[in-house]
């Protein structure tokens, strides 16, 4: 059915139809919409054989997942940013384990300085957690990567993060075919879970394992992410026979047919892209990008073989690896290993800092003639930089960073927040 | 069981710790022992106390009974008049008050009476003839243990009637005479000879008939006398002498006022009896205080409750009539009494002398090897045996202290050593265990209770007649006390260990089996030792 | 004397307190004392000698499975517990036992409760446990959230006072004066600092959460009758369990018990029961000894009594702290107080 709604709703929408057993819940924007969504649902008895937990704390709410998961039931949470931090140990425990807990991360910045906007900084953090990272690039295919993240983690016994950018995405009103429960049953069948706390079988589970098995045990999940590269695209042509949209997938390339110039790049930023390689395209520019759907697993190959004839390829990344630059990049480039394509970073976005046309079209160009640097920032205001430098090397207390930055990008607007906040 | 299908070490199949046998890392390992309870170790009749109270605990009177009665023939007599040093010795003294062991001994034997019950006899007949001279406790003893060791027993009593010391020196109102009757009746019927008014004056003679073994035991029935300057004597008379006249109904009158001299058990005995026999002033005149004098206390304090009147400290020094003069005594650093040159002057119209007993072997002075003392005990070694080989004495005619539960106990010691000596052996007494004294308890584990207390009878009844002073317990009573029993030493299946073990390396075999070590799992840590209420586990070093 | 105590008194007193007694009826013993009982954690685990913890664990464990006839599910934090039991390649649990992380055994367990009951296995309980560790410190959060949601799980705590599993370091459940490897015995103030403590019964009374109760393994029976009540209760129920550490404590392995009692009898470790914040049930102590008793023959409180150089100052503090315990929670009724 098709529905003008915000994405957030979109989501709660297409997660109440995976009949979600247990759903947790703190709040943390951008995610929080979300399992409102489907609390709301639980309550007027819309969503039945649900138990919505509100719990204390992000730690507690993917640890409540872990518990409910490891009795059997379907299990969903949601976060962001410092809550995705925050619950980091039970990240790891909970793909350590093989639960497959279905969790949208409504993607933000990390703080400090706290930032509440939209940035990969979050998942990017847990890429390595172990588990499954889906990206959605719209509002329909963020609300149709939860049915297939349920299926893709209970087939796999692994669990799945559907990443979802903060505000863009998840507070956009955009039309979403909802789909119907018949579908989603079709689709995706009650979990049988390899293992479970049961009483008439009563093993342990979370042994402590020593050097002698531990490699055997992580060896064991990559392996499941392995095998994702193969169940992803099986479900996904799966996806799409039963809601007759495709949705998902490892990579989805867009007029990369000869073009000499990819861009690669995570989540909703790419619908800009998209709209920049139309328009050089246009411009007689050879130019097209690849949507990454599946940062973990990495899609190597398929990477590989779509960027196998590009003369370079510009990875535009959220989130900064300080120290080294980009992360999507140093993935891409294992992608490429063999080739002397360069790889560039163009780090974009970050904090929820717009990406324009103008801009992403002026370092586009500059690749194609050799004026980009390995890692560029989009947009940098390189005069508070030198400013700040400045300040700092003539002072050691030079004070707070994100302050003086604030006051050289726009004085008057520091000014007149500093006196309304003196007034009592 | 899983293995295949779960994932891969993280999850694993339940109990699976038992392949590791934690066995390896210990040091010290917990042994059951059994240890001696206080009790049992106290007991001059060598009675398994701790045994027969774990019976009656569980309410199996008859099994508890049959328990005792491997040690002791007449508990409904000695549940009366044993001074129980047992009690003096159980650990429970020192946690509220001991067990009143005697209580469940005298109502365990009541109950056999009243429920018919016999001894357990199974020895097939040795063919062996033993003669035992005396019908008191330590003969009776003997001849029961010997019968149930298979020997032939005839009894030669020189009295009347068999009970010795139990008929003739105890008053019924300690000891009613249809129990002392019936539990010599009950060793009688498991066909032991009696043959009263039968003095057995010649030893050799004795053997002659075809005895193949001769235990005495005649006691010790000659009352010590001592000078008293008298002007005019009084009736004298002796305690011994005067306690057999009761029994026998041939007392003579006393008078209004009667003084007992002495200050042991029998004087207690003669001054309560004079007192049932109407004497209104019955005194006692004892040399040394209460501290000193050599009657329990209970004893005293049942004399005095009864009306009788003690003079501590005081020796009669003349006698005039009916006037007594008597000296102030002190006790001396020593212990010992010393005149204070102080008279005081007592009336009184009979005496009686209660200064103790002199054995009347003169019969054995004639055997051959025989050692005799002045005051006619005979020596006899070990084994009980005198110098004349088969020979055998125990009792008040040897030397010890003159108690029925000693003289029950010399009756079965000398029984195991005629039967020994009969089989051509001697009897070798096992290794006795070591002691369960209290520190080898936790008492935490025991309830608090105090001892029961027996109903005595009424005051005016205890002045004017024979009737049991005290009274027996009743079946909830008894297995209170019973239960009471900190069963020192011995296992009583509390289940501790085995709860205790953080290993649950301790295995539970049952009612009745007690328990078992799992040396496979148990680390050694000895919990089980120290949690043991009773001190029934011993932690030994690991050889190496 | 009530007919009841008449009874109890009469007939049992031949090793009332132990385990078991076979002058009693069977439903009278402890469930220790069955050879039916369910051996939560069975032989081959690795605790040291003499566990207090593997011992307070299979007692409210096995009483736990008793009371939910064998529908129990057991979630553990991280700690010595987890480890000594479930070292691959072997566990020592024979019921359905689950391991996350260390600080969120009550929130799992939350999530086991509820995933139970959406998959309409309504007779199956929750039992969460961890050490003082993992409950009064790393834990404390996600406690207290099970606690104020009412979830339907019995979180038991075994408190060792220290965090065993890590080499003996100081826990908020440490006591004062202790000597940990974080508290070490030297300088002015030997050992851990007299804080205001953090006492998680009582905030756990605070959450108003149907039943909190303290237990220890000094007395079994007490311990598996309290938990046995919270089994039959539903709701956040919490049950506080001392059970002494060997190594940790510097104690005699064979001494596990017996300390635990004596920490009962001084007073510094109060046995209670508090239905909605409110202490409805105390047990009374039996026989009452000063806190040096307790102290002396722990190795963490050696310093105290040095040859020569007591600490009676300190040693006074603590017997202030087992006094207070006792007037406040009435351990020892008047006519008996010395």
């Amino acid at each position: 059915m098709l529905k003008q709604i915000e994405g957030s709703q979109g989501i709660a929408e297409a997660v109440a139809l995976c009949r979600p057993q247990v759903v947790c819940a703190y709040p943390i924007t951008p995610q929080t919409h979300i399992v409102e969504g489907v609390g709301v649902m639980v309550k007027t008895g819309a969503l039945t054989n649900c138990e919505f937990i509100n719990v204390e704390s992000e730690f507690a709410a993917m640890s409540v997942a872990i518990g409910a998961s490891a009795a059997g039931a379907r299990a969903y949470t949601a976060t962001a940013s410092q809550g995705l931090l925050f619950m980091a140990e039970a990240v790891y425990n909970a793909a350590g384990l093989g639960l497959p807990i279905v969790m949208t991360v409504g993607n933000r910045a990390i703080g400090a300085p706290i930032n509440i906007w939209n940035d990969h900084s979050d998942s990017m953090a847990l890429k390595d957690a172990g588990w499954i990272q889906l990206y959605a690039e719209t509002n329909q295919e963020a609300a149709d990567l939860h049915i297939l993240a349920f299926r893709i983690a209970e087939e796999l016994s692994c669990p799945v993060m559907v990443c979802v950018d903060g505000f863009i995405l998840t507070h956009a009103f955009e039309r979403i075919d909802v789909p119907t429960q018949e579908q989603v049953d079709m689709f995706l069948p009650p979990f049988d879970p390899v293992q479970m706390l049961d009483v008439d079988n009563p093993y342990s589970i979370g042994a402590m394992v020593g050097p002698e098995a531990f490699t055997e045990v992580r060896y064991l999940g990559h392996q499941k992410q392995v095998d994702a590269l193969e169940v992803i695209p099986r479900l996904t042509a799966e996806f799409q026979q039963v809601f007759g949209r495709a949705a998902g997938g490892l990579v989805r390339p867009y007029r990369v047919e000869g073009a000499e110039t990819v861009i690669v790049a995570l989540g909703s930023v790419n619908g800009t892209i998209k709209d920049v390689v139309d328009a050089e395209r246009d411009a007689g520019n050879s130019i097209g990008c690849v949507t990454i759907g599946a940062f973990r697993p990495f899609p190597l190959m398929e990477l590989g073989d779509l960027l196998a004839g590009a003369k370079r390829v510009i990875c535009v990344e959220k989130s900064l690896a300080p120290g080294l630059g980009g992360m999507v990049a140093s993935n891409v480039r294992m992608a490429m290993r063999g080739t002397a394509t360069p790889v560039y970073t163009v780090i974009a976005g970050l904090g929820g800092r717009p990406i324009t046309r103008a801009s992403l079209t002026t370092v586009f160009r500059a690749a194609a003639i050799g004026g980009l640097d390995d890692v560029t920032f989009l947009d940098l205001n390189r005069d508070a930089i030198a400013g700040q430098i400045a300040r700092a090397s003539r002072h050691r207390h030079s004070g707070p960073i994100a302050e003086n930055l604030l006051k050289a990008l726009n004085p008057g607007l520091v000014r007149r927040v500093s006196q309304e906040g003196a007034k009592p | 069981m899983n293995g295949d299908k779960l994932p891969f070490a993280i999850t694993l199949d339940p109990g699976s710790s038992l392949h590791n046998h934690t066995g390896s890392w210990r040091s010290e390992r917990p042994v059951y022992v059994d240890r001696m309870p206080p009790c049992n170790n106290a007991c001059p009749a060598g009675e398994n106390i701790q045994n027969w109270l774990f019976h009656a605990e569980s309410g199996d009177y008859a099994a508890a009974w049959q328990a005792l009665m491997r040690d002791n023939p007449m508990p409904g007599v000695m549940g009366r008049v044993c001074y129980h040093t047992c009690e003096t010795a159980c650990n429970r003294g020192q946690l509220d008050e001991s067990v009143s062991i005697h209580a469940v001994e005298r109502f365990l034997g009541d109950y056999a009476l009243r429920e018919g019950l016999v001894p357990q006899v199974d020895a097939p007949p040795s063919g062996k003839r033993v003669l035992i001279v005396g019908a008191g406790p330590s003969g009776l003893s003997a001849a029961y243990h010997l019968t149930r060791l298979g020997h032939a027993v005839t009894i030669r009593e020189a009295g009347p009637m068999a009970g010795g010391m139990m008929r003739f020196g105890i008053p019924k109102y300690r000891l009613p005479r249809d129990v002392l009757d019936a539990e010599i009746a009950r060793i009688l019927a498991m066909g032991v000879t009696l043959e009263l008014n039968t003095k057995v004056e010649d030893i050799d003679a004795a053997f002659a008939e075809g005895f193949d073994a001769i235990f005495t035991a005649v006691g010790a029935h000659l009352a010590k006398r001592t000078a008293i300057p008298a002007h005019a004597a009084g009736r004298i008379l002796d305690a011994v002498t005067l306690l057999k006249q009761v029994e026998l109904g041939e007392a003579p009158q006393l008078g209004r006022r009667v003084i007992v001299y002495g200050g042991g058990n029998t004087a207690m005995d003669v001054a309560r009896t004079v007192r049932r026999m109407g004497a209104d002033d019955a005194m006692i005149v004892y040399r040394r205080s209460a501290k000193e004098m050599p009657a329990h206390a209970i004893e005293a304090q049942e004399a005095e409750d009864e009306g009788v009147l003690i003079h501590w400290l005081r020796t009669i020094t003349q006698i005039d009539a009916t006037t007594f003069t008597v000296e102030k005594m002190r006790i001396d650093a020593d212990g010992r009494p010393q005149p204070t040159g102080e008279f005081e002057t007592l009336e009184a119209d009979t005496l009686v002398l209660a200064l103790g007993q002199d054995a009347d072997t003169g019969f054995l002075t004639r055997v051959p090897g025989v050692a005799v003392a002045r005051d006619g005990v005979v020596a006899v070694d070990g084994q009980m045996m005198t110098g004349r080989p088969g020979l055998f004495a125990g009792g008040d005619m040897v030397p010890s202290e003159r108690t029925v539960t000693v003289a029950v106990g010399h009756g079965k010691k000398a029984a195991r050593n005629i039967d020994a000596f009969l089989r051509g052996g001697q009897y070798e007494k096992g290794a006795q265990p070591e002691l369960a004294g209290y520190d080898r308890l936790n008492t935490w584990y025991y309830d608090d209770a105090p001892q029961s207390v027996q109903d005595q009878l009424s005051m005016v009844r205890r002045q004017s007649g024979f009737d049991e002073v005290t009274k027996g317990l009743t079946e909830e009573t008894a297995l209170f006390e019973a239960r009471r029993c900190l069963s020192c030493g011995n296992c009583f299946e509390c289940d501790n260990c085995y709860g205790v073990c953080p290993d649950n390396a301790v295995i539970k075999l049952g009612p009745g089996n007690r328990f078992r070590i799992d040396y496979d799992y148990c680390k050694g840590c000895g919990i089980c030792a120290t949690e043991c209420p009773c001190g029934a586990i011993q932690m030994v070093p690991e050889q190496a | 004397m009530t007919d009841d105590a008449l009874q109890r008194v009469k007939f049992y007193q031949t090793g009332t307190q132990t385990v078991g007694n076979r002058l009693m009826d069977a439903d009278s013993r402890t469930v220790q004392a069955s050879t039916d009982r369910s051996n939560a954690i069975t032989s081959g685990h690795r605790a040291c000698q003499g566990c207090g913890e593997a011992l307070g664990a299979r007692y409210a464990l096995d009483a736990a499975m008793r009371a939910a006839g064998g529908q129990l599910v057991a979630v553990n934090a991280t700690g010595c517990l987890e480890v000594f039991t479930t070292p691959y390649p072997e566990t020592s649990w024979q019921i359905p036992w689950l391991h996350s992380v260390f600080g969120n055994a009550p929130a799992v367990a939350t999530g086991v409760a509820a995933g139970m009951r959406m998959r309409g296995k309504t007779d199956v309980r929750v039992v969460a446990q961890g050490g003082d560790g993992g409950t009064t410190d790393i834990g404390f959060g996600c406690l207290s959230g099970m606690f104020e949601r009412n979830d339907d799980v019995l979180y038991i705590c075994y408190d060792n006072e220290a965090y065993m599993n890590t080499g003996v370091q100081r826990s908020s459940a440490t006591p004062p004066a202790a000597r940990t490897a974080t508290t070490p015995a030297v300088g002015d103030a030997p050992g851990n600092v007299f804080g205001t403590g953090k006492n998680m019964p009582r905030i756990a009374m605070a959450h108003n959460i149907p039943y909190v109760a303290t237990a220890s393994v000094a007395d079994l029976h007490d311990l598996e009758a309290k938990v046995t009540r919270a089994m039959g209760i539903g709701g956040a129920r919490y049950i506080h369990v001392f059970v002494p550490c060997p190594l940790g404590w510097g104690s005699a392995s064979h001494d596990t018990i017996r300390i635990a009692r004596l920490a009962v009898e001084c007073g510094l470790f109060p046995l209670f029961e508090a239905v909605h914040g409110e202490v409805v049930a105390v047990t009374k102590i039996r026989r009452q000894v000063p806190v040096e008793d307790y102290l002396r023959p722990q190795k963490r409180f050696a310093h105290l009594f040095r040859e020569g150089h007591e600490d009676r100052m300190r040693v006074e503090a603590i017997q202030l702290m087992a006094d207070a315990n006792i007037r406040r929670y009435g351990l020892v009724d008047a006519e008996d107080a010395k």
